[in-house]
């Protein structure tokens, strides 16, 4: 199992130019400001259950790019369908990655339900999505670094993480700017 | 006039097609309404538009976000009872102010058969007025295309949420018994 802040740099690590990152709402957007503020995030402070359709929206509209949803288990949970509408899509420029430590973290890491045995791997895998990964060791999570970065089908992955707790850091907070500093920034990726 | 959904393709369905394309309307989420087929079709058979079949509307709300991000334009398709299903979602919209296209197909109202489709369909105007939509009913053909093109404007143009609700008297009564 990964510490999720060191497991979110390992990721972002000699990230792409043309990589653009949706991180779902809660630790992982705090994970992924904590790597480095980037005109490339998409923070999320709300819309819980839509990470991984804003990126399928994004990759469809950007082929130039790589998108890259890193969210966590309780979020990909609550938008589980937007799995069957990826898998039926395709997007080979689409990564979705869950942070599995089976809690809900920002409500007090009351346990969800890939600690009562939902296996989110065996859903991505029925819903048709062409690459599905569980991430074992350190080996393989700088494998996923590279897929991200040139997977040419859909992906979908799990990182097993712990059940830590870091300090939240907090990104930019006003939604208005965070779309058009990322819009602007997606523009210049071709 | 009295329109049934089985009937062929009306003018206004073609017409609000050409709306979209002319708009630059690139991503098309729905999740599939009997008064939204013509438009699917039309969509389906489009190389310059890519239809994504949702398992629930507030995808498509999420999606939306995301292609504006990339640099295309969306437009949501769904019926009336798909409204409720958005409510949360639509808060990224209002957050963030990105531009939203929903064209809604209403049920629950002109000649329903169904009552389970009245509780939502009766409340579809106030719960977008709630969530910062503009709402536009329409209930003539030649009134489609001018509200389409207003809600375009609207959403696009003051990147915010529109939405244009196509009445059950305009698309006709669902056929229960063939």
């Amino acid at each position: 199992m990964f510490e999720r802040r060191a497991a979110m740099a390992t990721l972002l690590a000699g990230r792409p130019n043309n990589l653009v990152l949706v991180p779902g709402l809660g630790s992982c957007t705090w994970d992924a400001f904590a790597a480095g503020d980037d005109d490339r995030n998409f923070y999320l402070w709300g819309a819980m259950g839509g990470a991984a359709m804003i990126g399928l929206g994004l990759a469809l509209a950007k082929p130039e790019a790589r998108v890259a949803v890193i969210t966590g288990d309780g979020e990909m949970l609550m938008g589980m369908g937007s799995l069957a509408t990826i898998g039926v899509q395709k997007p080979k420029n689409l990564a979705i990655v869950v942070f599995d430590n089976g809690l809900y973290g920002e409500t007090g890491m009351q346990e969800s339900h890939t600690s009562g045995g939902v296996d989110l791997l065996a859903v991505a895998r029925g819903c048709g999505i062409e690459r599905v990964v569980d991430v074992a060791d350190e080996a393989g999570l700088k494998e996923l670094a590279g897929l991200l970065a040139t997977s040419d089908r859909s992906l979908f992955a799990r990182v097993a993480i712990t059940r830590d707790d870091p300090p939240r850091l907090l990104p930019e907070k006003d939604g208005v700017v965070i779309k058009d500093r990322v819009r602007r920034a997606v523009e210049k990726i071709s | 006039m009295t329109a049934t959904s089985d009937r062929d393709p009306q003018p206004w369905q073609d017409q609000l097609f050409d709306a979209l394309k002319g708009a630059g309307i690139r991503q098309v989420g729905y999740v599939p309404d009997a008064g939204h087929s013509r438009l699917i079709a039309r969509c389906k058979a489009d190389p310059d538009i890519r239809d994504v079949v949702l398992t629930t509307e507030e995808e498509g709300i999420a999606m939306a976000a995301g292609a504006w991000l990339g640099g295309q334009r969306s437009a949501l398709l769904m019926q009336s009872s798909g409204v409720g299903n958005c409510v949360n979602m639509l808060s990224l919209i209002r957050a963030c102010r990105f531009p939203m296209l929903m064209l809604v197909t209403m049920r629950g109202e002109w000649e329903e058969f169904n009552p389970w489709q009245e509780p939502m369909g009766s409340i579809v105007d106030p719960v977008l007025k709630l969530c910062d939509t503009h709402v536009a009913k329409v209930e003539t053909p030649d009134a489609v295309v001018p509200a389409v093109q207003n809600a375009l404007q609207l959403a696009f143009g003051d990147d915010r949420a529109a939405a244009v609700l196509l009445s059950q008297k305009l698309i006709g009564r669902k056929v229960w018994v063939k």
